[in-house]
């Protein structure tokens, strides 16, 4: 990975998604605790942090797929709350994509990706077949539209998510650590499509531990921990004057060479 | 046995198959809503439809029939045995199927649901088009089992006096006094019934441990 994604001028843009004063807590144990995070149009972040450091929870809170209880998260300008309409709102602007991919097993590729823009978006079968087979071409897997995911590899699976994402016309992208789930030779073509998407200026957030593509491509790394942002930075700044303990300490384990 | 007992008989397998084809439709339809109800996330749905099946899963099909027949008519609603017997077959079908259902729906793994509600599809579509085409594959070994059951069951709906196929056997049998000729005959019909839709559900099983592989 040599190319560089050039930063976008992002200051003037408005916020995409705001997060304000979020807490989340399952029983009695605080999984997010204070958290303010402000996204840009086009911005690009990368969320890294241990396992257990809520960086999961914070993405899935976004859309909703956990509720908060504390704080408020805006999604292009819509307050998310347990109103239906502005979970629909929130949803119609946010594209998921899984660790474990969670294709539908019992459709074909094709059908995977023209479910939801038939039901959520009201397109016609012509329209939605139309648009898959637009996306599946762009993430190269065009040719494997009528196979069923169980006959994919890893990386065509998720790749395929992808696809299926975009179909939806999301104008936010988050990435659920998209390629832990992949064996490593399957974890390039997935990132390409990653970075791919990043050039056309799509708003990103990417949980992940691929260090490299956080500096390609990372307008911002956030490293949590204990439910907490504890440090971002651009990635020049992030990967080498790192400021807090913590973090020196997760970047030694994960840098580390193997 | 003469051939006119013999159709006496197949009258009664007539009605044992009706009476089974209504329980498991019926039963099916109202197993489905207390299935989604006992997986709707609302508490006091899920409540009702938990006591639901503990009430048809704790007494004898036996009792529940009874209460049908002769509880209702207590309350002045005078049934026909027949009617009787498909509202308390259709009852019992829910509860089970319900039960076998519901298990089916939260076997589906988490992840489907989630990757369906992040792309913005509502509660029925979710359930539709996602959850329940995996749950029915997953519940099929176990549905055609509570089918055979169902057939068998059907057994039991003589006690309110409907002529299906073991009382047909037994008022045969008290006419011509030969119970060990009436009652093999009985039950190889009712073998030749439940043997194949048993075949099936293990051919189904074996299908989907082969498939899930």
């Amino acid at each position: 990975m040599t190319r560089h994604v050039p930063i976008r001028d992002t200051a003037t843009a408005d916020p995409m998604i705001v997060m304000a004063d979020v807490e989340k807590w399952y029983g009695g144990f605080k999984a997010l605790s204070a958290i303010n995070l402000s996204v840009r149009r086009g911005e690009r972040i990368v969320l890294c942090g241990p396992s257990g450091s809520g960086k999961s929870t914070l993405i899935r809170c976004i859309n909703r797929l956990e509720v908060y209880q504390k704080g408020e998260i805006r999604v292009g300008g819509t307050r998310l709350d347990d109103d239906g309409h502005s979970i629909d709102a929130v949803r119609r602007e946010v594209g998921m994509v899984f660790q474990h991919f969670n294709l539908f097993p019992h459709m074909t590729v094709l059908q995977n990706c023209m479910l939801a823009p038939m039901r959520a978006l009201k397109l016609s079968r012509r329209e939605a077949e139309e648009t898959a087979q637009r996306l599946l071409d762009r993430v190269r897997i065009l040719e494997q539209a009528d196979k069923y995911p169980a006959q994919l590899s890893g990386g065509q699976q998720q790749r395929v998510a992808i696809a299926r994402a975009l179909c939806m016309r999301p104008s936010v992208m988050l990435f659920d650590e998209p390629t832990s789930a992949l064996d490593p030779e399957m974890v390039k073509e997935v990132l390409d499509t990653m970075i791919g998407l990043a050039e056309e200026g799509m708003t990103m957030i990417c949980v992940t531990h691929e260090m490299g593509f956080a500096r390609q491509v990372a307008d911002r790394v956030i490293f949590m921990a204990d439910g907490s942002i504890v440090e971002e930075a651009p990635p020049d700044t992030f990967f080498t004057q790192p400021r807090h303990e913590r973090t020196r300490k997760f970047l030694g384990e994960i840098l580390r060479p193997h | 046995m003469g051939l006119g007992e013999f159709l006496f008989l197949l009258t009664g397998l007539k009605w044992t198959v009706a009476l089974s084809a209504i329980g498991f439709v019926c039963g099916a339809i109202g197993g489905l809503a207390i299935a989604l109800m006992r997986t709707s996330g609302m508490r006091p749905l899920e409540r009702l439809a938990a006591g639901y099946i503990a009430l048809f899963q704790g007494t004898p099909l036996l009792m529940q029939l009874f209460v049908v027949y002769y509880g209702l008519a207590l309350v002045g609603l005078r049934l026909s045995a027949w009617v009787a017997v498909s509202i308390g077959f259709t009852l019992h079908a829910s509860a089970y199927l319900g039960e076998i259902w519901r298990g089916s729906i939260e076997a589906v793994p988490r992840g489907q649901s989630e990757a369906a509600s992040a792309l913005n599809l509502k509660y029925v579509s979710r359930m539709k088009d996602v959850v329940l085409p995996q749950a029915i594959r997953i519940s099929l070994p176990a549905t055609i089992g509570f089918l055979v059951q169902l057939i068998k069951g059907t057994s039991l709906a003589s006690i309110v006096g409907f002529t299906e196929l073991a009382r047909a056997g037994n008022i045969v049998s008290n006419q011509i006094f030969q119970p060990l000729l009436v009652f093999g005959i009985v039950g190889i019909l009712y073998f030749l019934m439940c043997w194949p839709l048993s075949l099936y559900g293990s051919h189904l099983e074996r299908r989907f441990a082969v498939a899930s592989r």
